[in-house]
């Protein structure tokens, strides 16, 4: 018998055990791509946020109406009202942010995080839950994407949140601000992160073994 | 009574890694000191530099993650060395250390350390040092025939960006580049010794000059000025023949190697580098599992139709 979810665990779920980012390795474009700066990673993240709560919620008020069949799309309809939304607020409110993010903003729509959800939780489960899965799961992408995006300018521009950090004397190692540095820092954090997962789950499985 | 025989190979003629990466030290030995001639103390400092810090990085990655510690094998050391003899004698001391610390743990290391790679350590590590502080690599100075360490040659461009120098000059290392790549003499000299012992096969460098020349010439470019220029003469001796990164068969090295020297002319003649050795050969070195199935060394011994 399945355990019922409670609100609590969903939203852990999203944020460690299945980080979107460093456990499923979903929506790896916008993770390499937009995580030039913290500033940008925070961004990206909360925009996605916002969408996948709202997506996720809509969708599991409609998921006895979308016939199963045409189901993808529909999602995409419901998805796609949301990033609009999101890319006129942040088009209205922060237009430099709204200028660094540029294209990666209407891409939320085909980002696979989002889809994801809808199709493997939102459509199952009842809109509350699936809008605390939303939050977990996009706060779960936040920070990791804003992880990857604070070490990427911080070595890569010698500034973390645009504020100077290494002093005057360092030069900085530009690789990391550009594409191939993209996949360095993703990978190389990525692994770190399986590393602490996995000793993390090593002593959690100790200790039930011990109890048992 | 059972017999036991063991897999092929079954001949072992005592050339182990540790010997061959010895052999390799050796030849880039004239390099290096050509290189410590033109350029003075502070080569010599980059190359103890490069030397060590690979040699650390190793032993340290290998130490952390409980794995038998290889450092014994040299190749960190031949690693080390060919990213000293790949950076500007001007460059700051520290470009030399973190090149060697990418190219151990990210590149060899990440990867499963020695024939794990996918690209060629020092290369990649030069790769990544041009891209990251373009200026500090490309500050190139004349030769100074000092025993200076500080600065103090003017720094001047190089051949391939536009400074007039004789054949000679070029081929005796009177330019400017890197500490490794002035000398044609001294890579030359390295290559026979490597040619001797049989460490490498003719065929890459050749081949490489060769198709480079063949198209320099249908593109109307100073073949000779090409390649006694740059690094190229470095790359084809020292660099593409990595046994890790080219491929294992004759037929293959060929195709790696034109592809090498057709690469290096059409980045040099149309790309934004006015170098494109580096590019050229890391690029060859991603085709290399490619021309290995396509060459003959796809099939396991034993196994699969024969071609």
């Amino acid at each position: 018998m399945e355990k019922k979810k409670s609100l609590f665990s969903v939203f852990f779920n999203g944020i460690v055990t299945e980080n979107p980012t460093f456990r499923l390795v979903l929506g790896t474009c916008p993770t390499i791509a937009v995580t030039t700066s913290a500033i940008n990673g925070i961004g990206m993240g909360l925009a996605a946020t916002f969408v996948l709560v709202g997506s996720n919620f809509v969708i599991s008020l409609l998921r006895i109406f979308i016939p199963d069949k045409v189901r993808i799309p529909a999602f995409i309809v419901v998805i796609c009202t949301f990033v609009t939304m999101v890319q006129m607020l942040l088009q209205a409110y922060v237009p430099s942010l709204y200028e660094s993010l540029g294209l990666f903003i209407p891409l939320i729509v085909v980002n696979c995080i989002i889809l994801a959800r809808a199709e493997a939780f939102a459509s199952k489960n009842g809109p509350l839950l699936s809008a605390m899965d939303g939050l977990g799961m996009g706060l779960g992408f936040t920070i990791a994407i804003t992880i990857i995006g604070c070490i990427r300018e911080l070595f890569g521009t010698g500034t973390l949140f645009g504020i100077p950090i290494m002093g005057a004397s360092y030069q900085p190692m530009l690789i990391l601000v550009l594409a191939p540095g993209g996949f360095i820092v993703f990978g190389t954090v990525l692994g770190l992160a399986n590393i602490i997962m996995r000793k993390l789950e090593a002593k959690k499985a100790a200790k039930e073994g011990a109890k048992a | 009574m059972s017999l036991h025989v063991s897999n092929a190979p079954y001949v072992f003629s005592g050339n182990t890694t540790r010997v061959l990466m010895r052999d390799v030290v050796i030849a880039m030995i004239p390099t290096a000191l050509a290189g410590i001639f033109f350029f003075g103390l502070r080569a010599l400092l980059h190359i103890l530099i490069g030397i060590v810090a690979a040699v650390a990085a190793e032993y340290g990655y290998q130490k952390l993650l409980k794995k038998p510690i290889r450092i014994g094998d040299c190749s960190a050391v031949v690693t080390g060395m060919l990213i000293a003899l790949n950076v500007p004698a001007a460059a700051p001391l520290w470009i030399t250390l973190i090149g060697s610390l990418v190219a151990i743990i990210l590149v060899k290391e990440l990867f499963g350390g020695i024939g794990g790679n996918f690209m060629n350590p020092a290369l990649t590590a030069r790769a990544i040092l041009m891209v990251s502080w373009p200026v500090a690599m490309t500050s190139f100075t004349l030769p100074v025939y000092g025993l200076g360490i500080g600065v103090d040659a003017v720094s001047s461009a190089t051949v391939l960006g536009g400074l007039e120098a004789t054949p000679l000059q070029m081929f005796l290392g009177l330019i400017p580049g890197t500490i490794g790549e002035v000398s044609k003499a001294a890579i030359l000299i390295g290559l026979a010794y490597l040619l001797l012992r049989g460490v490498i096969s003719w065929h890459i460098p050749v081949i490489y000059v060769a198709s480079y020349a063949v198209l320099a010439l249908l593109l109307g470019n100073d073949v000779l000025a090409g390649i006694l220029s740059g690094g190229m003469l470095f790359g084809a001796v020292f660099m593409a023949t990595d046994y890790t990164t080219s491929p294992m068969t004759k037929k293959g090295q060929m195709v790696y190697a034109a592809g090498c020297g057709l690469m290096t002319c059409i980045i040099r003649n149309f790309g934004s580098y006015p170098e494109g050795v580096t590019f050229a050969i890391l690029l060859m070195n991603i085709a290399t599992p490619l021309l290995d199935k396509y060459m003959g060394a796809g099939r396991v011994y034993g196994k699969g139709k024969k071609a």
